[in-house]
């Protein structure tokens, strides 16, 4: 079997992120960047799989600006066994990000294609059901669990009411949750490696795939801050004052 | 103009974030008309034509749509949709499954989890785990937009009288089967809606330890939630999740216990209107999003506060 994993490279999730004051976007220069969270547990899934003997070759795929190599590279440190990077520039919403990795999923034909739910930076949740829609292939969402049966995967899902059991052909789409697994750190001597390992650079217009943006962002501001709180000194002063200041219980 | 809000239900009931996601409908345009895909789901027909803010439901039934597969929807929304300009429906797990599966067999960029509805084509939506908003544009001629269900009111679920139109299922998709659910029952109100929940964090230290929670949710008719790194260390189960990427809640009152207040959980419950932080580390986040912060040690705060509610005469339910 052979699996696409697909990884973006966004501001880390550590990072309090700055909303600039021109309200053209947030602050990104000199700000820490790293593979989106979900996007390890990804990975990690198909390395695992590799490593059960149940997969042959994992390919990472991003789509974005040049430096997002460096995300690829992670993934090739943590043992994906070549890159693509699709390259754009500006923003690119997840329906272009779709068409781009479709492109891919056509030449290259993989069985799976894993990716993170949803990317911590425009919260958005869309790729990999758009890319399932666009090849008209099964789509195992927010998988907390994936258990290979031959052709068929059971995917445990977590939806809002509790767990989800559904079983999809390959090939498939699954896109992964936090809890699926617990990514491992890359080796110096596998980042070292990973170096070597071969990485394809692609342009999206080369691909015949158009970027421009189809939602305009208009402008982005800060929330609006809470007002500060005070300390109380006891449960019984907390007690009283959501009883009788806050009028809460 | 006229809108598609896509139902979620039981196949009994219509799921209350459907109400919250036909306010949002209805303030982009009044002509909003329910999609209701299901199996034997007759009574959840008639409940949405009961909805003053509907003015027509569209029902399908087959038996494989019993169990809301996005590969069985999409198709059926994709064609009910050409009368429509936009397509809504509620940024929760049901929502979040389907509509970027819509939203691409329409080629259309999607717009997800609103948080406010400006002008038809124009949507106010949180970004970065809400650490900013984004006042964005759809220019596609059609729109799919997800809404945030507790930024908008639930609408009114009585005094209509929507018709009931039947339309005719699409086919199944065969390459993926539904299984098994696993919910949790409970008689707590729904985390989403409760209007009191009590979270516990790593502070817990372990599942046994929510017992303190759970007493102190009894007594407030509380939904009870919990952090990323409660749920992941086992704690407690993923449904009670609050955070960027599990539920966002906007309770009247939340009570923070044992969490630290990552900007991940912080984005699933800094809009709550009283927010309480019981907390042993003065320096932790939580404090700075709370109206009320107490600093101690939480094995001993908790039974004393259960001891304080006993004394009050009487408690909002």
């Amino acid at each position: 079997m052979k699996i696409l994993v697909a990884v973006k490279r966004v501001i880390d999730y550590n990072v309090q992120v700055r909303v600039k004051e021109d309200g053209s976007g947030v602050v990104t220069e000199n700000v820490k960047m790293s593979s989106n969270p979900p996007d390890d547990n990804a990975i990690e899934e198909a390395v695992k799989i590799k490593e059960a003997g149940k997969a042959t070759e994992i390919i990472a795929i991003t789509v974005g600006e040049e430096k997002s190599q460096e995300t690829v590279r992670k993934a090739l440190a943590v043992g994906a066994d070549r890159g693509i990077l699709i390259k754009t520039e500006g923003t690119v919403e997840p329906l272009a990000v779709a068409k781009a990795i479709q492109k891919i999923v056509d030449k290259e034909k993989p069985d799976l294609v894993f990716m993170g739910k949803q990317a911590i930076d425009d919260d958005c949740n869309q790729t990999g059901q758009m890319l399932s829609a666009l090849l008209n292939w099964p789509q195992a969402t927010f998988a907390s669990k994936i258990e290979i049966k031959d052709k068929v995967l059971e995917v445990t899902r977590e939806i809002d009411e509790g767990l989800e059991t559904i079983e999809v052909n390959v090939p498939a789409i699954v896109t992964c949750d936090l809890r699926l697994n617990e990514p491992r750190y890359a080796s110096l001597p596998n980042i070292m490696k990973a170096k070597k390992k071969p990485l394809e650079i692609l342009s999206a217009s080369e691909l015949g795939i158009d970027t421009t943006p189809r939602v305009q962002q208009i402008k982005v501001e800060e929330p609006p801050k809470r007002k500060a709180g005070i300390k109380v000194a006891s449960v019984a002063e907390l007690v009283s004052k959501l009883k009788n200041e806050a009028k809460v219980i | 103009m006229s809108v598609l809000l896509i139902a979620e239900h039981n196949n009994k009931e219509v799921r209350p974030f459907t109400l919250n996601a036909i306010t949002a409908a209805s303030q982009i345009d009044n002509d909003v008309h329910v999609l209701l895909i299901g199996n034997n789901c007759e009574d959840v027909a008639k409940s949405l034509s009961e909805m003053p803010a509907v003015k027509k439901v569209l029902h399908a039934e087959a038996a494989h749509y019993e169990n809301y597969l996005a590969e069985n929807f999409a198709p059926l929304v994709v064609k009910v949709s050409e009368n429509y300009t936009h397509i809504v429906s509620s940024a929760n797990t049901f929502g979040k499954n389907l509509m970027p599966r819509v939203a691409a067999h329409l080629d259309t960029s999607q717009v997800s989890d609103i948080i406010k509805v400006i002008s038809p084509d124009t949507f106010l939506r949180p970004i970065y785990a809400g650490n900013a908003f984004a006042t964005v544009k759809s220019n596609d001629t059609k729109k799919c937009v997800t809404i945030r269900p507790t930024s908008f009111d639930p609408c009114e679920t009585s005094g209509g009288s929507a018709s009931i139109e039947k339309i005719e299922p699409t086919e199944e998709f065969t390459s993926s089967k539904f299984i098994k659910r696993e919910e949790v029952k409970s008689d707590r109100p729904e985390l989403g809606t409760a209007r009191v929940v009590v979270s516990g964090g790593r502070g817990m230290q372990n599942g046994e330890n929510f017992k303190l929670i759970t007493d102190i949710a009894d007594k407030l008719n509380a939904a009870i939630g919990a952090s990323r790194a409660a749920v992941d260390a086992g704690y407690i189960s993923n449904e009670h999740q609050v955070g960027q990427t599990g539920k966002v809640v906007v309770p009247d009152l939340y009570i923070a216990v044992g969490i630290s207040g990552a900007i991940q959980h912080l984005a699933g419950m800094k809009e709550s209107k009283i927010i309480v932080a019981i907390n042993k580390d003065g320096e932790a986040p939580i404090f700075s999003v709370a109206d009320y912060g107490l600093e101690a040690d939480l094995f001993e705060a908790l039974p004393q506060f259960l001891e304080e509610l006993n004394k009050l005469n009487s408690i909002q339910k």
